[in-house]
């Protein structure tokens, strides 16, 4: 049987058993209407022999699911002639997959003789042995369970508990599993860019100035033995980051203030879910705007002003990644805003203040901690921002100030060294995860930061 | 939809009290006891509320005098809040709220055009229900309305208008030592006596106060009441209160107020010795509220 049938049945097998347990509850302590003597609800009595039915079968279904492959394959080598006993472990992986696929009727990649068909004969065999075992396995083991928790049933028994119990377990199951891929992600890229040091110094990661990743392919090649120096990436980084907040802060922060205290209930029943849809873009769609509209405008204005503009100019990318951030910027600060008790705003405009001077002297100095901390993690989002500076900002590491050049960032250069033809083990695809965790770093402190400054002034007035 | 729920709330309440609600209709309409008094200062003259369709305060007249403590009184949602807040233009800022009628202070209309309200409200101090000191130092508490006023002219006369507010505020010595520390580490009595220094700073001629004690222990409310014994000397104060024996302790006349109606106002002896109205009698004996 498939597994995914076993599945269903399993399903069946816990709905019958959640109304056998249920019954027997209620009958142990004289029908319905006699609940009151059970400890728990007569439905917990269900779920607790439904628990029992499902959850050991499950275990045992998925163990041999991950471990049926790995016996079966060893007991197929096992019956396969003496003279395939010597080769190597990549070629015998290699045999395996042939067998596997002769047996499944797919293409086989080496000329199909007597002892492989033999040998894929008996992987049938010993599958469809495996699935019948299987199936035998978990519906007895299933019926096991459930029986066994039928007849354990008892009016004291903390049925209740022990459900809920379970219930805890697999919330902490679920969570864990948020927690257990971060970790996962952090220690590969840690991992991966460990072995980059190895191949070039962090010294000179993190202070060289001269980022040119092409390493060679061939040992014959000249000129391209790759410098891996991150200062331009992180500068240019930094470079379309300031430009990008000194566009987003102000705009956001004065886009907060009037909704949270100047706006009519209509203009902010509009404008917020307008500023919501602005969040909402997605940012490949800045991205061409920012490459296709503002950086040919940009060019324009800058070249009749007299400056040289390169056509991927940082300002271009950092005005748009700025716009991106606004709805962020001004969401997190009209929060912290409106976090300020109303008690306090009256207690301002019951002394005489006007509105404005209730704003700039009371609620703003209020709201300060909240909204720096929005800052910090507009800040992080715009360093961690890909798509925009990929269309826009473009590939030459110069190491500049002028907003007029064009710069390149950690994140473009962190998809260009991993898009495209290159050995996994080079130094250049490296690069990548050393990279990833640098930015990773920034950005964890800043996330770390804001949180921590959030979260000191949200104790204040609680 | 606000004015919605609230006439719902109206409704509910209505149905609640039926025979009060009709007594209110017929007899209450027209307010018995004295309205006037001897030296008027502020005079609120046929004054309604309406937020929404909800008609809150209905045709109320009363005189607050000079250095005269007046106490609203009455169930919840009878209106004395809003009334209170008429009187420094605190409604203004709710979007439904409608005030028609006419507020004077000290002869002078405060919502004709010319009136600024943030002047007003300059002239009409206020303190609220929960203490709420702003997040700065209690220094800065106290020397925010003198400072948004120009009311001192270099630092030290700031200092004095701090340490005397706080000094009739009954607090200057508790915090002499420790003015830097922010307003919110004080205790809630503390705090609320730091609102009213903060208040009396501004030299203020009325001072309206919202249920100044309800969130407060005994002894701090009773402090509360020996500084409104103090301060009547010089100001104005309309107090709002849930409790009849501080009405009783701090009040020269009290007001009953019931669905909006003012109902009674008098001497406060003689409202809780000799009620004159079926209403006020049921209330302060405890069987409305």
């Amino acid at each position: 049987m498939q597994s995914t049938t076993l599945i269903l049945l399993l399903g069946l097998l816990a709905v019958g058993a959640f109304y056998f347990g249920r019954d027997r509850s209620l009958s142990l302590v004289g029908g319905p209407g006699k609940g009151r003597a059970l400890h728990s609800l007569p439905g917990y009595y269900g779920y607790f022999v439904a628990i029992w039915v499902v959850l050991p079968a499950l275990a045992l279904l998925f163990v041999w699911i991950l471990l049926e492959p790995k016996v079966v394959a060893a007991l197929v080598v096992d019956g396969l002639p003496e003279s395939y006993r010597s080769i190597s472990a990549g070629e015998l992986n290699l045999l395996v997959n042939n067998i596997r696929n002769l047996a499944s009727g797919d293409v086989v990649s080496v000329a199909v003789d007597n002892d492989l068909r033999r040998a894929a004969a008996l992987f049938n065999d010993y599958s469809g042995m495996s699935r019948v075992l299987l199936t035998v396995l978990v519906i007895s083991l299933a019926t096991l369970g459930g029986v066994l928790a039928w007849r354990n049933i008892r009016p004291e028994l903390r049925a209740r508990n022990r459900v809920e119990a379970v219930i805890r377990w697999g919330l902490i199951a679920a969570s864990s599993i948020a927690v257990l891929t971060t970790i996962g992600i952090v220690m590969s890229v840690l991992f991966e860019a460990l072995r980059f040091f190895q191949m070039v110094p962090w010294s000179e990661f993190l202070f060289g100035t001269t980022w040119s990743p092409q390493t060679a392919i061939r040992a014959d090649q000249v000129g391209s033995s790759g410098s891996f120096g991150a200062v331009p990436l992180f500068a240019g980084t930094l470079l379309i980051t300031a430009i990008a907040m000194s566009v987003s802060v102000p705009i956001g922060l004065m886009t907060a203030i009037y909704l949270a205290e100047y706006a009519t209930s209509r203009v902010r029943g509009i404008a917020k879910p307008l500023l919501e849809i602005l969040a909402g873009i997605p940012t490949v769609v800045y991205g061409f705007f920012a490459a296709l509209t503002v950086a040919p405008w940009v060019r324009r204005v800058g070249e009749s002003a007299g400056f040289e503009v390169a056509s991927e100019s940082a300002l271009a990318a950092g005005l748009v990644m700025g716009i991106m951030i606004i709805p962020l910027v001004s969401s997190l600060a009209d929060d912290a805003i409106n976090a300020v008790p109303t008690s306090i705003r009256d207690g301002a405009l019951g002394l005489g203040s006007t509105r404005s001077e209730t704003m700039t002297k009371v609620i703003f100095p209020a709201a300060l901690p909240g909204i720096v901390g929005g800052i910090l993690l507009a800040v992080s989002r715009a360093i961690g921002e890909t798509m925009i500076v990929v269309m826009a900002a473009g590939l030459a590491a110069n190491l500049t100030a002028n907003p007029f050049d064009a710069v390149t960032t950690v994140t473009v250069q962190i998809v260009t060294l991993l898009v495209g033809d290159q050995e996994f083990d080079s130094a250049k695809t490296l690069a990548a995860f050393a990279l990833g965790l640098m930015l990773f770093v920034v950005t964890l402190c800043l996330n770390i930061i804001g949180i921590y400054v959030v979260r000191k002034y949200r104790e204040q007035y609680d | 939809m606000t004015a919605m729920t609230k006439t719902a709330t109206d409704k509910r309440k209505t149905a609640a009290v039926p025979d009060y609600h009709e007594q209110v209709v017929e007899l209450g309409r027209e307010t018995v006891g004295q309205v006037r008094c001897a030296e008027p200062f502020m005079v609120a003259e046929k004054v309604n509320v309406h937020y929404g369709d909800n008609h809150a305060i209905r045709d109320v007249t009363l005189e607050i005098g000079k250095k005269e403590v007046v106490a609203l009184i009455g169930p919840s949602g009878c209106g004395k809040s809003t009334f209170l807040r008429c009187l420094n233009r605190m409604n203004d800022s709710i979007e439904s709220a409608r005030v028609s009628g006419n507020i004077t202070l000290d002869g002078t209309d405060i919502y004709s055009k010319e009136q600024d309200p943030v002047a007003l409200r300059a002239r009409v101090g206020m303190v609220f229900q929960k203490p709420n000191p702003f997040p700065k130092s209690i220094y800065d508490n106290v020397a925010y309305g003198p400072r948004i006023h120009g009311l001192a002219g270099d630092r030290a006369e700031l200092d004095t208008i701090v340490h005397s507010s706080l000094e009739r505020a009954g607090l200057l010595k508790e915090v002499k030592d420790r003015l830097d520390e922010p307003g919110t580490s004080l205790s809630g009595g503390q705090q609320q006596r730091l609102c009213i220094a903060r208040t009396i700073a501004v030299n203020p001629e009325v001072i309206l106060m919202d249920e100044p004690c309800s969130a407060l222990d005994p002894i701090a409310t009773a402090r509360i009441e020996d500084l409104m014994d103090e301060l009547c000397e010089d100001y104005a104060i309309v107090i709002v209160t849930h409790s009849m024996q501080q009405a009783a302790r701090v009040s020269r006349r009290v007001a009953y107020f019931h669905l909006g109606y003012l109902v009674e106002v008098d001497d406060t002896d003689k409202v809780f010795t000799n009620p004159q109205h079926k209403l006020t009698e049921d209330y302060i004996t405890g069987r409305i509220g």
